[in-house]
């Protein structure tokens, strides 16, 4: 145990409010900067240059942009609901910048008036209050796509809505798990959990987890493959056909605040958050306000932990970019039908197997530790692998390639719904391909 | 501060209703109902309830009125209308559920059994104890476990029920 000291009730009111002010601007500027490394990553992925005209290396291409944004003329297409049209783009990028709030994003900072927590807000329902104002970012995409008044934006809304209620389930399923090994929601005992309580980070004891986490988020945020509220080869730019200039702006904004918000979940659920790995250097949590438990709190140790902490979500921000510019897009019965017929299912069966699997270690009296923690790995790597083994067999994520067969007879419809035994079968095989008629 | 909190929100949910029965779009009634829901969230948190209003907003704004957004744009329902209702029937209807209403909240906050308003204690030692759930889930799971376990079953039998209804050849 260490005693800082807490902060008094006025320090206390100062941190807070400079570090709603730091974090906002931190957020934002990343945003921008993650435009301009989205599209680096993405030259350097297809052999080009990408931007490198505005300032060394292109490095101010952002700035250039948002002057541009914000200098554009602002077009109101006729007969749009305006109130509405005005509000969605403000409705979505609220609940993107606020999230960030509940992640703890270092070790606790010892400072002269007393210990400062590097979190926000230390909210006592953690977690839960991310998933419920992100499921509030749905209604500007909606409100965006009727308000409108054009078929393309209107379907992108509609595409919008299913897909994020779709995902939004198999999302908080694939969180049970982490609730039950931690005991609490709050995202500062998920990180304590990890590096001394448990002693290994969730990738590995709920390897499966972090999976089903990783294809939500990406639904969620609507990046590519999951992008069909916006699949520009359909629906000219979906839900913001009709945007332009700062408001086209706000919701750029948004995609990447999310991105950036739910890379640094993943890396707090499941990479540790801010631990260091392999070392109890940096282990602490505090316990009470100005007393910490574990390793003493230093200056050193925060900036390191934040080091950390800002390389996990760079890996899983760099994985988003990464998987956009190497995936195609999913067709919409597929977006469906993953989360519907594949996700929910083995989401749910796989809870069921983690509380067994965690009762019967606690019913024989196994101390919550490292070995704990080995036994569910290997628990997962199993389920894992055959997991792994159903989707490779080719039933889920179907290319176009396993429909030729249907396709190529006429006595078939041209769309064979899923349960048909042409559904997963390769082209060449000739037992489903049908005797022709002639 | 909390009082101040309180009053926007509560404002703010009142607001929210009167737009949901008075407006004439049914796409800005619900999402004045949305509005409703966020503010009693906001309440119930003001009141310590933290799992609670996550649940609310959770649920009720982000899963079943956005459900609710998806089947009025679906069966292009987005546009203004009329009543259907007669004038008398109006009149008649909104006084007995005026009534009603307020005859519940009397039960529940003057009468004999009647409950005060503020936080309450137990939940008040949860937030501070860092754990919000435990609160809801060692009554739920263990006092309440058959009745919790039933509405499961009700549920489940409402949503067989909807499915069998909706689509004839199943």
């Amino acid at each position: 145990m260490h005693e800082v000291g807490a902060l008094s009730s006025t320090a206390f009111l100062v941190s807070s409010a400079l570090k709603v002010v730091v974090a906002f601007t931190l957020v934002l500027v990343t945003v921008a900067y993650l435009t301009l490394l989205e599209r680096k990553v993405c030259a350097w992925m297809q052999d080009r240059l990408g931007p490198n005209r505005v300032g060394p290396k292109g490095l101010f291409q952002p700035l250039a942009d948002g002057l541009k944004n914000i200098l554009k003329e602002e077009t109101l297409p006729a007969e749009v609901s305006k109130l509405f049209f005005f509000l969605a783009p403000m409705l979505s990028i609220i609940p993107a910048l606020v999230t960030f709030a509940v992640i703890p994003v270092a070790a606790p900072l010892p400072t002269p008036w007393g210990l400062v927590d590097m979190i926000v807000a230390d909210a006592p329902i953690g977690i839960l209050l991310i998933l419920a104002l992100s499921s509030l970012g749905v209604y500007g995409i909606v409100m965006a796509g009727w308000a409108s008044n054009n078929k393309y934006a209107f379907l992108g809304g509609m595409r919008a809505s299913a897909q994020m209620v779709s995902y939004e389930v198999s999302l908080g399923l694939s969180l049970i798990p982490v609730f039950m090994l931690v005991g609490n929601v709050t995202l500062t005992q998920v990180v304590w959990t990890q590096q001394e309580a448990l002693g290994l980070w969730f990738a590995l004891p709920l390897g499966l987890s972090f999976l089903f986490f990783v294809i939500s988020a990406f639904a969620e945020t609507n990046r590519l493959p999951f992008d069909l509220p916006e699949s520009e080869a359909e629906l000219a730019a979906g839900f913001h056909t009709e945007y332009s200039a700062m408001k086209f702006s706000m919701f750029f904004i948004t995609e990447y605040a999310h991105v950036l918000t739910t890379s640094a979940l993943m890396a707090t659920l499941f990479l540790g958050g801010w631990d260091i790995p392999f070392t109890n250097w940096d282990d602490m949590r505090v316990v009470a306000p100005g007393v910490v438990e574990g390793a003493a709190p230093s200056v050193l140790k925060t900036l390191a932990t934040f080091a950390a902490f800002a390389v996990k979500t760079f890996f899983f921000v760099f994985l988003y970019i990464w998987v956009r510019w190497t995936v195609p897009r999913f067709r919409y019965d597929q977006v469906m039908h993953l989360g519907w017929k594949v996700m929910l299912p083995i989401a749910l069966g796989y809870v069921t197997l983690m509380a067994v699997s965690i009762l019967v270690l606690d019913a024989i009296g196994l101390e919550f530790g490292f070995v704990y923690g080995l036994i569910l790995t290997a628990v997962n790597a199993v389920a894992t692998v055959i997991f792994l083994w159903v989707i490779d067999r080719d039933r889920v994520i179907s290319g176009a390639a396993a429909r030729r067969a249907p396709r190529r007879a006429p006595t078939r419809p041209a769309l064979v719904l899923e349960g048909e035994p042409a559904f997963g079968v390769p082209a060449t095989e000739p037992a489903f391909v049908p005797a022709r008629s002639e | 501060m909390s009082d101040l909190l309180w009053w926007v929100f509560a404002s703010l949910a009142v607001g929210g209703a009167a737009g949901t029965v008075l407006g004439r779009n049914p796409v800005a009634s619900l999402l004045s109902l949305v509005l409703t829901f966020f503010s009693l969230a906001a309440i119930y948190i003001l009141l310590g309830a933290h799992f609670i209003g996550a649940l609310q907003v959770m649920v009720y704004a982000g899963a079943i009125m956005v459900l609710f957004l998806f089947v009025i744009m679906l069966l292009n329902l987005g546009h203004d209308f009329r009543p259907d209702l007669r004038k008398g029937v109006w009149l008649v209807s909104g006084f007995v559920t005026t009534g009603l209403i307020f005859y519940f909240i009397w039960r529940s906050f003057a009468g004999e059994a009647g409950l005060a308003m503020g936080t309450d204690p137990v939940l008040e030692k949860a937030a501070e104890g860092g754990n919000a759930i435990t609160v809801i889930a060692e009554p739920l799971f263990r006092d309440f476990i058959v009745a919790f376990e039933l509405t499961g079953i009700l549920l489940l039998v409402a949503v067989i029920g909807a499915v069998l209804l909706a689509k004839r050849r199943v």
